[in-house]
C-alpha cells in the first residue's frame, strides 16, 4: 500500500504553473529522495504534500486518506528543513513539546515521547539548552527530534543537512538512515540536491528537472542505467563521459561510431528499436574506462593525472575530443604519454542525440 | 598593531616606518580634522558650556559666577517646569507604547499576504515625512471645537457631543499624543514589518505542521525575534519624544494655559525670550542627563558588551 | 454527486477572519488620511462655507483663491507676501545644506572606513551620541559663538548649522554602507598607487550613488522640516517655509482664514510628500538606515 500518492498535482504560483499533471506514489516505509538541481520543483512538490502550498489541481493522498484539502498538521506529517526553524527563545523540551501542547496532547504522553525522541537522537543533555547555545548539527537535531515527537507515518525533510558542513554532513547522513532503519515503517520524503546523500540514503530517488520527473529508480537503475542525458550528466562524479557519434550497421550487428572510436553494441540491451545511422551519444562512466594494452580504442595521449588518493583520474584525448578514466589510486601516469583505452560495451549507455531519451 | 614583527628581533626602520606611515595617513587626518573640531567645540565644548551656564545666576547675558545647584532648585520649584515634566511623561508613556502596539498591529496585519499592501504601507507612513509643524496645525485644526470634530457630530444629530479636548486644560496634552501617534506609527510599522519580513520563512512553515495557530505564532515565537527592531523603535521614538517642540508650538502653544508645556519648549522660552539663561541651562542639563540615563542601558548592550565578546 | 472529493484548489476559508483584516487596514488607513483630506478640501472652500458646512465634505464651491493667497499674500506677522517668502528661503537653506552634509558624510565615512586615523572612532563615538542628545543642551552657546564670529542670523549660519548636525547621521550612513564594500577594492587601489583623495573620487564616489539617493531624501525631508533651527539661526530674512506657516497660523490678529493655513499647510508640506511619493521603498530604507544609528 502506498503511504503517500501524489495524483495529477498542478501548482500554480501566480500565472506560472508548476507540475503540469505530477503523479507519484510513495510505499509504506519506503525512503524516498527527490533530487535535482536548485529550481527543479523538488521542493515545491514536498511542500504540496505537506499542505504548505495550495495545489491547483489534482489530489494528495496520505495514509489512504484524501489529504488535498487538510491543514498540514492534520496530514499525519512531520517535516525538517534546511534552517533547522527551531523556535528561538524556547528551550530545546519546549521546541519539542510545543506543538503536541497546541494540540492538547495530555502531560505524561508528551513527558514520555520527548524523552523517547531525545533518548533516540542522544540529545537528553541539550533539553534544557536554547537554540542559540547549540552547534548546527546539534539544532538539526534537535529539529529531527521535534519531528519525531508528532509520531507522523511521513516524515518530510527540506534539505535538511545543506546547512553543514562536509563532516556532520555525513555523520548526520548516517544518522537519518538509522533513524529511518529502527523507526521501521515510517515512510521519508527527501528533498536534496546533493547526489551522495540520495544514493547512501534513497530506497528509490525521484530525478527531478524543470518541474518534470526525469526518472524513479533504486540507487543503481539510477546510476547505472539513467533514463536521460540529464540524469546521466547529474548523477556521477566525475561526470559520465559523453562521446557524440553514430549507430552503423557492421557485420555482427550495430556498433557505435566517432571518429577512429569504434565500440561493438552486440551486448547493449536496447529498450528500443535502433537505426543505423542514428545520431546517438555513448555514455561511459570514468570508471568502466581502463587504460589497457589491450584496448579497443587506441592512439589517446594523457592530458592531466588528477590523484584523488583513493583514486585517480585520468584526463586522456585524441582527435575527437577529451575522456576521463577513473583508475585505482596506485596508478601513475605522465602527461604527453601515448595509451589505449579499454571499454566495456556492457556498461554503456546509448541516448538519442536529438531527444536525449536511452536507447 | 600590525607594524612590529615577533619575528624580527630589531626593527632598524621603525621610525622611518612610523614616520612614512603618518605621511600616507596625513590627508585622512586632514580630512577628519573639520568634523573633530565640531565634535570638540560643539558637542563637547557647548554641552559643558550649557552645564556650566546651569550654576550661575546668568539672565539677559550669560555671567560666570557660581550660584551653585540654586537654579536647580527654582526650577522644581517652578510649576511651568513641573508641569512640562509631568507633561513629557504622560506623553512619551502613552506615545510610545501607542506607537509600538499600533506600529505592531499595522505590521502584522499587512503581513497577512493582503492585497494593496503596497497602498496601505504607504498611507500608513506618509505622515512621518511631513513637518510637526504641518501635523500640529492640521490637527489643531481638525479637533477645534467650534468647527472641527465637535461641530461635525453634533451637525449629524448628536447634539450633546463634545470634544473639545483641545482647548481643555486637563486632556490638551492628550491631543498631542494622538497628533503624534499619526505622525510617528507608520514609521513604527514600516521597522516591525522589516522585521517580520526577516523572519525565517521555514520558521512560519515548521509551526504550520506543528499546528501552531497563527496568533500564537506571532506572540510566542515572532514577538521574541523582533526585539531588536522594538528596541530600534524604542531609541528612536525616545529621541523623538525628548526632542517634542515644533509639533507642540504649532498645536497649542503650550496651551491653553500652561497645559501642554514641554520641557524643550520651556528651554527655549526661557533661553530666547523670558532672558533666563541659568534657568533655562539648567532645565536643558535636566534633558541632557534624562536622556543619558535612558540611553545608557542601550548603548552598553548595543556596543560596550558586543566589543567585549569578540575581543 | 462528486462535491466531497477535495480535489484542486482548496476552497476559500475563514473568510470573517480575512474581512476583519481588511476591516481593520480601512479602518486605520482613514484614520491616517482624514488629516490629509481636510486639509486638501478646506484648502478649496471659501471662508462662509468652513463656517456653515460640514469639515468632511467637498467644497460646493470650489476655488483655489485660498491657495493663491497663501502663496502670495498671507500675513506672516507684519509682513504680508505670502508663503512664497518662507518657500525660497528653505529653497536657499536646503541646497548648500544638503551638499555640504552629503560631502561631509562621505568624506568622514570614507576616511573611517577606509583609513586608520588614530582617535577617529572616539570621534565618531562621540558624534554618534551626539545624535541623541536633545538640541537645547547646544543650542545657547552655539549663538554665542556665531554672535561673536558675526555670523549669526544668516544664510551662512542656518547652513552651518544643518551640516553641523547632520554630521552623525550623515557619517554614520556612510561608513556603514563603505563599511560594506569589499576592502580588497580599497587594497588594489592602493597597490595602484592611489592617494587619499583620487582613491575617494575615482573608486569609492562612483560606487556611493545607491548611498547618496538615501542620504539626499533622509536630508531633503529633514532639512526642509526644520523648525527649530530656523527658527533660532536663520533671522528674520531667512525664515524658512516651517516657520513661516507656524507663523501664518498662529498669528493673533484678526479672523483666522482656515481655507488660507490649509493651503499654507499643503505648501509646506508638498516638498516632502513629492519625496516621500517619488521615492517610495528608498524613503522606508532612508528612514531605516538613519535610524539604526549604529
Amino acid at each position: 500500500m502506498s503511504t503517500v500518492s501524489v495524483r495529477d498535482v498542478t501548482v500554480a504560483f501566480e500565472a506560472v504553473q508548476v507540475f503540469d499533471g505530477l503523479s507519484l506514489d510513495i510505499q509504506e516505509g519506503e525512503f524516498i529522495v527527490l533530487l535535482g538541481p536548485s529550481g527543479c520543483g523538488k521542493s515545491t512538490l514536498l511542500n504540496a504534500i505537506a499542505g504548505l502550498l495550495d495545489v491547483a489541481e489534482g489530489q494528495i493522498w496520505i495514509n489512504g486518506k484524501n489529504v488535498t484539502w487538510e491543514e498540514p498538521k492534520d496530514r499525519g506529517i512531520a517535516m525538517v528543513f534546511q534552517s533547522y526553524a527551531l523556535y528561538p527563545r524556547m528551550n530545546v523540551r519546549e521546541n519539542m513539546s510545543f506543538g503536541l501542547k497546541m494540540a492538547k496532547t495530555p502531560k505524561p504522553e508528551i513527558e514520555k515521547r520527548v524523552t523517547r525522541a531525545a533518548e533516540l537522537l542522544q540529545i537528553t543533555p541539550l533539553l534544557d539548552r536554547r537554540p542559540d547555545q547549540l552547534s548546527g548539527g546539534q539544532r538539526q537535531r534537535v529539529a529531527i527530534g521535534r519531528a519525531l515527537v508528532r509520531d507522523a507515518a511521513v516524515f518530510l525533510f527540506d534539505e535538511p543537512l545543506s546547512n553543514l558542513d562536509a563532516k556532520l554532513r555525513n555523520e548526520l547522513r548516517v544518522e537519518i538512515k538509522r533513524l529511518h532503519a529502527r523507526l521501521g515503517k515510517t515512510t521519508m520524503v527527501y528533498v536534496t540536491h546533493d547526489q551522495i546523500e540520495a544514493m547512501t540514503l534513497a530506497d528509490r530517488i525521484v530525478v527531478m528537472k524543470e518541474q518534470k520527473i526525469q526518472q524513479i529508480g533504486t540507487p543503481d537503475e539510477i546510476y547505472h542505467r539513467p533514463a536521460n542525458l540529464f540524469v546521466a550528466g547529474f548523477v556521477g562524479s566525475p561526470q559520465m563521459n559523453f562521446i557524440k557519434g553514430r549507430l552503423e550497421n557492421t557485420g555482427e550487428g550495430l556498433s557505435f561510431l566517432a571518429g577512429d572510436r569504434r565500440l561493438s553494441l552486440s551486448g547493449y540491451p536496447f529498450i528500443t528499436a535502433p537505426s543505423a545511422g542514428q545520431d546517438v551519444v555513448l555514455g561511459v562512466r570514468p570508471e568502466h574506462l581502463e587504460i589497457a594494452s589491450t584496448g579497443i580504442w587506441p592512439g589517446f595521449t594523457v592530458d592531466i593525472v588528477e590523484p584523488m588518493g583513493a583514486d585517480t583520474v585520468i584526463w586522456c584525448s585524441d582527435a575527437v575530443g577529451s575522456v576521463q578514466v577513473r583508475t585505482s589510486g596506485s596508478r601513475r601516469a605522465t602527461p604527453g604519454e601515448s595509451v589505449t583505452l579499454h571499454v566495456d560495451p556492457t556498461q554503456v549507455s546509448l541516448f538519442a542525440a536529438d531527444s536525449g531519451e536511452r536507447l | 598593531m600590525d607594524t612590529i614583527s615577533i619575528h624580527a628581533p630589531s626593527v632598524p626602520s621603525g621610525g622611518a616606518k612610523t614616520r612614512r606611515r603618518m605621511k600616507v595617513r596625513l590627508p585622512a587626518a586632514l580630512a577628519l580634522l573639520p568634523t573633530a573640531l565640531v565634535v570638540l567645540i560643539v558637542y563637547i565644548g557647548c554641552m559643558l558650556w550649557t552645564v556650566r551656564l546651569s550654576f550661575t545666576s546668568s539672565t539677559l547675558l550669560p555671567k560666570l559666577d557660581w550660584v551653585g545647584l540654586a537654579q536647580y532648585s527654582r526650577l522644581f520649584a517652578n510649576d511651568r517646569f513641573l508641569t512640562s515634566a509631568s507633561n513629557i511623561i504622560i506623553f512619551g508613556t502613552l506615545f510610545i507604547s501607542g506607537c509600538l502596539i499600533i506600529g505592531f498591529l499595522l505590521a502584522v496585519f499587512i503581513d497577512q499576504n493582503v492585497r494593496g499592501e503596497g497602498l496601505f504601507r504607504t498611507l500608513f507612513l506618509y505622515p512621518y515625512s511631513m513637518s510637526f509643524v504641518v501635523t500640529g496645525v492640521a490637527w489643531q485644526w481638525f479637533l477645534n471645537p467650534g468647527l472641527g470634530l465637535q461641530k461635525l457630530v453634533r451637525d449629524m444629530g448628536f447634539e450633546s457631543f463634545t470634544f473639545d479636548w483641545i482647548v481643555n486644560q486637563r486632556m490638551a496634552i492628550y491631543t498631542i499624543v494622538i497628533a503624534g501617534l499619526w505622525h510617528g506609527a507608520g514609521l513604527t510599522m514600516a521597522i516591525m514589518l522589516a522585521g517580520l519580513r526577516g523572519v525565517d520563512k521555514d520558521l512560519w512553515k515548521a509551526a504550520k505542521v506543528d499546528g501552531i495557530p497563527t496568533w500564537r505564532v506571532y506572540t510566542s515565537v515572532v514577538l521574541p525575534l523582533l526585539r531588536p527592531m522594538v528596541v530600534t523603535a524604542v531609541v528612536l521614538l525616545t529621541t523623538g519624544v525628548v526632542k517634542l517642540y515644533d509639533l507642540v508650538v504649532a498645536m497649542t502653544l503650550g496651551g491653553p494655559g500652561i497645559a501642554t508645556e514641554v520641557p524643550a519648549k520651556f528651554v527655549m522660552d526661557h533661553l530666547f525670550e523670558r532672558n533666563n539663561i541659568g534657568l533655562g541651562t539648567a532645565a536643558a542639563t535636566i534633558m541632557l542627563i534624562t536622556v543619558v540615563t535612558v540611553l545608557a542601558p542601550w548603548v552598553y548592550v548595543r556596543y560596550v558588551r558586543p566589543q567585549g565578546r569578540h575581543a | 454527486m462528486s462535491a466531497a472529493v477535495p480535489q484542486g484548489r482548496r476552497p476559500g476559508r475563514l473568510t470573517v477572519g480575512r474581512i476583519g483584516v481588511y476591516a481593520f487596514l480601512v479602518t486605520a488607513a482613514l484614520f491616517f488620511l482624514l488629516p490629509l483630506w481636510i486639509m486638501v478640501v478646506t484648502s478649496l472652500k471659501p471662508m462662509e462655507e468652513i463656517r456653515l458646512g460640514n469639515i468632511l465634505a467637498l467644497p460646493a464651491a470650489m476655488t483655489i483663491e485660498a491657495w493663491s493667497k497663501a502663496w502670495s499674500s498671507a500675513c506672516t506677522g507684519l509682513e504680508c507676501n505670502g508663503i512664497s517668502v518662507g518657500f525660497w528661503n528653505s529653497v536657499r537653506i536646503l541646497i548648500p545644506s544638503l551638499i555640504l552634509s552629503i560631502m561631509a558624510g562621505a568624506i568622514n565615512g570614507y576616511a573611517l572606513s577606509f583609513w586608520r586615523v588614530k582617535g577617529a572612532n572616539v570621534m565618531f563615538g562621540i558624534l554618534l551620541l551626539g545624535a541623541f542628545i536633545p538640541y537645547q543642551v547646544f543650542l545657547y552657546p552655539l549663538v554665542r559663538i556665531f554672535s561673536l564670529t558675526g555670523i549669526y542670523n544668516s544664510l551662512t549660519c542656518i547652513v552651518l548649522v544643518h551640516v553641523i548636525f547632520g554630521l552623525p547621521t550623515m557619517t554614520l550612513l556612510f561608513r556603514n554602507y563603505y563599511a560594506g564594500l569589499p576592502i580588497e577594492l580599497f587594497k588594489a587601489a592602493r597597490i595602484d598607487g592611489g592617494g587619499f583623495w583620487s582613491i575617494f573620487f575615482r573608486v569609492i564616489l562612483p560606487m556611493s550613488t545607491p548611498i547618496v539617493v538615501v542620504a539626499t531624501i533622509l536630508q531633503v525631508t529633514g532639512i526642509w522640516n526644520d523648525f527649530i533651527f530656523g527658527l533660532t539661526f536663520a533671522g528674520r530674512e531667512n525664515l524658512p517655509m516651517t516657520v513661516q506657516l507656524n507663523n501664518i497660523v498662529n498669528s493673533t490678529q484678526g479672523e483666522r482664514a482656515y481655507n488660507v493655513d490649509m493651503a499654507a499647510t499643503m505648501l509646506a508640506a508638498l516638498i516632502p510628500l513629492v519625496v516621500y511619493f517619488v521615492s517610495g521603498r528608498w524613503f522606508v530604507r532612508g528612514i531605516a538606515a538613519g535610524a539604526v544609528k549604529g
